[in-house]
């Protein structure tokens, strides 16, 4: 049963780093805007036509 | 007229705004005016036509292009620095308000605006503030060149003196946000470490676990307790020290005899604790804080003049026109105004033709006309040409924005309106209490050894957890159904308001009548296609909001025209010339009848016809009432008060009282400082006041009042000291929404029935000093939890049953 020691500090540590995580996405303003990102998501990046007009100008 | 329809259906390419008139065509396809062929032009050229295929005709229409001296003063160093966020000797940053922004091609375009100007270096939307916070090298782009070209694109941030003052407060709320992943954090893993408890696995452990976890337990409830919980230790102090009982302190003490007992019990090896249901309880009330608190970012509920006047304004001095801050505008100062552009302060008309729309000032439409001389107080916004004015007033003195000089601004709203949760929880606290020290008593009595466990364990039980969530639940989600019924409240606290008024005070003008459409029909002999014509080439000639009206009714093609000559327009009173040879006049009666007494002006606006010399008839502009007015008066009016106030004279009074009950108290001509006493003397005389109107010379009457709803025809506009804003569209469900108010209302108390039950359950095993730990645990989320979804669930079969969204909107 020793092991529940090591079992559990792990399961503390891991959720110590979610913790972690979750005020670092809340310092980065993650939580401040939870409409547009959802429309963001949607646009597609289409590759930009201005490179080939820049090849040509070198 | 089966053409016009058809001509109707061909819509902008950009705009969507349907197309009366010629079309542009460009790329095989039609656009409405050059403004918006030249917004696609640009975007064509830079490959950014994807905006036209996310949304369908996405643009703005450029009818009414933006002059480019409008922005002048981003050249100014001063205002810069104060607009600017951030600037270093390379790069600047900038948060712009967009009202303008309104679709996700929006956000798509204003994301894209590296690949229009090479200066942006990266741009970021914030929707439901209509934000745009732009990056860019300010030596490629100056701040007035970022603004001309967001402008040009149909987007023109909206800047004025509010940005001028300080930055805006931001993230307010993320210490709760850190509040709720502690408390999440600590509650998720206390409720592992104690679930072997839970299940009487402690008998085939070994006492060295035990131990372990109730040590582990109190580490993790350490930071709730110092960190999580601790506004509710600061708002019951804060209370005590002035001498109320809010909900909080029970709440507090609860919080602090269940810590305080737990570690006794760990350090003493005397038991595991309560900290599971500690941590429960406050995960669980915060979580109820953070509901109530998320309400409308988009709409402000405090705009003032500020954020409504330009940031600069130009100055003419020595003959040279130059632009300053408006706050540093000083008595004498010659300022020009042009077109679209708001005057800042009282002043006096030198030269120009002035044509003021005072539609934010006083909810009216039409523009009034100025002759040289006259003083124009601020506020109002010039339609035309350029004018010259003497600046008479500095922009603090100016009459209206005295207003927010008088005491009624300094102080925050006072209202003798009650929340039920404080009244209950006054009685509850005081019950608590005494339940406590008698069963401590009882115990001292028969058991001493148990009297400090039932004491402990009464104030840990009835800890009202669920008690404190009902309300914010309730409230927050009704907040949420109003504001899909386009009924925006400013709190949560507002439910209760609107639940509790009794006296109902109307404004008329924008507020009961609807400015846009006033409704106009003809009386007089039958017109023949020649007159029509006439009226319609005379009219033409004139930029009088009656004139462009009456064009709108005509309804005629614009092609046919016909000669005109000696055209004479004397302001104020009415125009003429002559129409292929024949003498038309078109106004007021004293211009068509010199001499003759003036005909009575009844209940509308009047606009005479006259050929040749013969009167033909009027035109008459009524203003017309909202939809549904009779039936939300009567529905509001059935068990409240009503009075009406209006700045007019009392030339509708007759056809008022057929809308309003009889007992209505209606007073004419009343300014904007006589309405708000009017409001203060009904409070006094212990009436509970809400005031429904618009526009600024409301403004004073909104606030002191215990409710005030401004009614608005665009919610991005002005509405200052309001509680509540609403959109003029669904003034028809005015009824509605206060009757939904009542039931959240009634919602609350019957969850406050159930924790209450559930407390009481509680109760009778905490004076037999027999809770265990266990109990608790059970009992603590379980009434929350149910409370939670009675109140999320019946506060939705409530909006649905009183119609305040309609279903398209969920």
């Amino acid at each position: 049963m020793k092991i529940m020691f090591l079992l559990i500090g792990c399961s503390l540590v891991l959720a110590l780093g979610f913790l972690g995580l979750f005020i670092w996405s809340v310092r980065s303003g993650q939580m401040e805007d939870d409409y547009t990102p959802s429309v963001r998501i949607l646009f597609d990046d289409k590759p930009l036509a201005e490179e080939p007009v820049e090849t040509q100008k070198k | 007229m089966g053409k016009v329809q058809q001509a109707n259906k061909l819509k902008c390419f950009h705009c969507g705004d349907s197309i009366s008139g010629a079309s542009i065509p460009f790329d095989a396809k039609e656009f409405c005016c050059a403004g918006c062929k030249g917004v696609y032009e640009l975007l064509s050229k830079n490959n950014l036509c994807d905006y036209y295929s996310l949304d369908e005709n996405p643009g703005l229409s450029l009818k009414n292009p933006v002059s480019k001296v409008k922005f002048n003063y981003l050249e100014d160093d001063q205002i810069q620095r104060q607009l600017l966020q951030y600037r270093d000797d390379k790069i600047s940053r900038i948060t712009f308000h967009m009202p303008t922004m309104h679709c996700s091609s929006c956000i798509w375009l204003l994301e894209s605006l590296y690949k229009l100007e090479k200066g942006v270096s990266h741009s970021r939307v914030d929707f439901l503030k209509k934000q745009l916070s732009v990056t860019f090298d300010h030596h490629l782009c100056s701040l007035r060149k970022l603004v001309e070209l967001l402008s040009s694109l149909g987007y023109e941030p909206s800047l004025n003196m509010n940005d001028l003052e300080g930055k805006k407060k931001q993230g307010n709320n993320r210490k709760l946000l850190y509040q709720v992943g502690v408390a999440g954090f600590g509650f998720g893993n206390i409720m592992l470490i104690s679930f072997p408890e839970y299940f009487g696995l402690d008998s085939f452990s070994h006492a060295s676990f035990s131990r372990l976890f109730g040590f582990l337990n109190m580490a993790l409830a350490v930071p709730i307790f110092l960190y999580s919980a601790q506004d509710y230790f600061v708002s019951a102090y804060k209370s005590i020290r002035k001498g109320i009982i809010n909900i909080d302190f029970p709440l507090a003490l609860g919080i602090l005899v269940m810590f305080v007992r737990s570690s006794y019990e760990v350090i003493s090896h005397t038991g595991i604790g309560f900290f599971d249901t500690l941590a429960g309880l406050v995960f669980f009330l915060l979580i109820g804080k953070w509901v109530q608190q998320r309400t409308f970012d988009t709409l402000s509920f405090e705009r003032d003049y500020k954020s409504y006047f330009p940031v600069a304004v130009s100055v003419v001095r020595n003959e040279e026109e130059t632009t300053l801050p408006v706050n540093q505008l000083k008595i004498g100062d010659r300022i020009l105004i042009r077109n679209n552009e708001i005057i800042p302060a009282d002043s006096i008309l030198l030269q120009g033709d002035a044509k003021i729309d005072f539609s934010f000032v006083t909810g009216e439409n039409d523009p009034i006309e100025k002759v040289l001389g006259e003083i124009i107080y601020a506020g109002g916004r010039q339609i035309g040409g350029t004018i010259e004015l003497e600046v008479c007033k500095t922009v603090s003195q100016s009459y209206l924005t005295q207003l927010w000089n008088s005491e009624h601004f300094a102080k925050e709203k006072v209202s003798s309106i009650e929340s039920f949760q404080s009244v209950v929880s006054r009685y509850f606290t005081v019950a608590l209490l005494l339940i406590a020290f008698g069963s401590a008593a009882f115990w001292l009595w028969f058991d001493p050894s148990k009297s400090m466990q039932a004491f402990t364990a009464v104030l840990i039980i009835a800890c009202p957890c669920a008690l404190a969530l009902s309300s914010p639940f309730a409230l927050g989600n009704s907040l949420r159904m109003f504001g899909r019924g386009k009924f925006y409240l400013k709190g949560p606290d507002v439910v209760e308001k609107m639940a509790k008024v009794n006296h109902m005070v109307f404004d008329k003008t924008g507020t009961i009548t609807q400015a846009s459409e006033s409704a106009i029909h003809f009386e007089g002999a039958t017109l023949d296609n020649f007159q029509l014509l006439a009226i319609k080439t005379l009219c033409e000639n004139s930029v009088h909001p009656l004139s462009k009206r009456i064009l709108g009714y005509l309804q005629l093609p614009k092609s046919e025209k016909l000669p005109l000559e000696n055209y004479l327009e004397i302001p104020g009173k009415g125009i003429q010339a002559l129409v292929d040879g024949y003498q038309v006049k078109l106004g007021s009666w004293e211009f068509i009848h010199p001499g003759k007494d003036a005909q009575q002006e009844l209940l509308a606006t009047r606009v005479y016809i006259a050929f040749e010399g013969t009167t033909s008839g009027c035109f008459i502009f009524n203003h017309s009432y909202r939809a549904g007015l009779k039936e939300v008066i009567h529905q509001l009016g059935s068990n409240r008060k009503m009075s009406l106030l209006s700045g007019d004279n009392d030339s509708e009074r007759i056809r008022l009282q057929e809308f309003f009950p009889e007992a209505t108290q209606m007073l004419f001509t009343m300014s904007p400082s006589e309405k708000m006493l009017y409001i203060h003397n009904l409070r006094e005389s212990g009436e509970k006041v809400v005031m429904i109107g618009d526009g600024l010379n409301d403004a004073g009457a909104l606030k002191v009042a215990d409710l005030g709803i401004s009614v608005t025809e665009n919610t991005a506009h002005f509405s200052p000291g309001s509680d509540v804003i609403m959109d003029a569209s669904v003034f028809e469900k005015l009824g509605s929404f206060f009757a939904y108010a009542k039931d959240t209302v009634k919602v609350i108390h019957m969850s406050f029935f159930i924790s209450l039950m559930y407390n009481i359950g509680g109760l009778s095993f905490a004076v037999q000093g027999t809770l265990s730990p266990i109990v608790a645990a059970i009992l603590m989320p379980i009434s929350s939890i149910s409370v939670i979804v009675f109140t999320t669930v019946a506060t939705y079969l409530f909006a649905r049953k009183n119609n305040i969204f309609s279903k398209e909107s969920l």
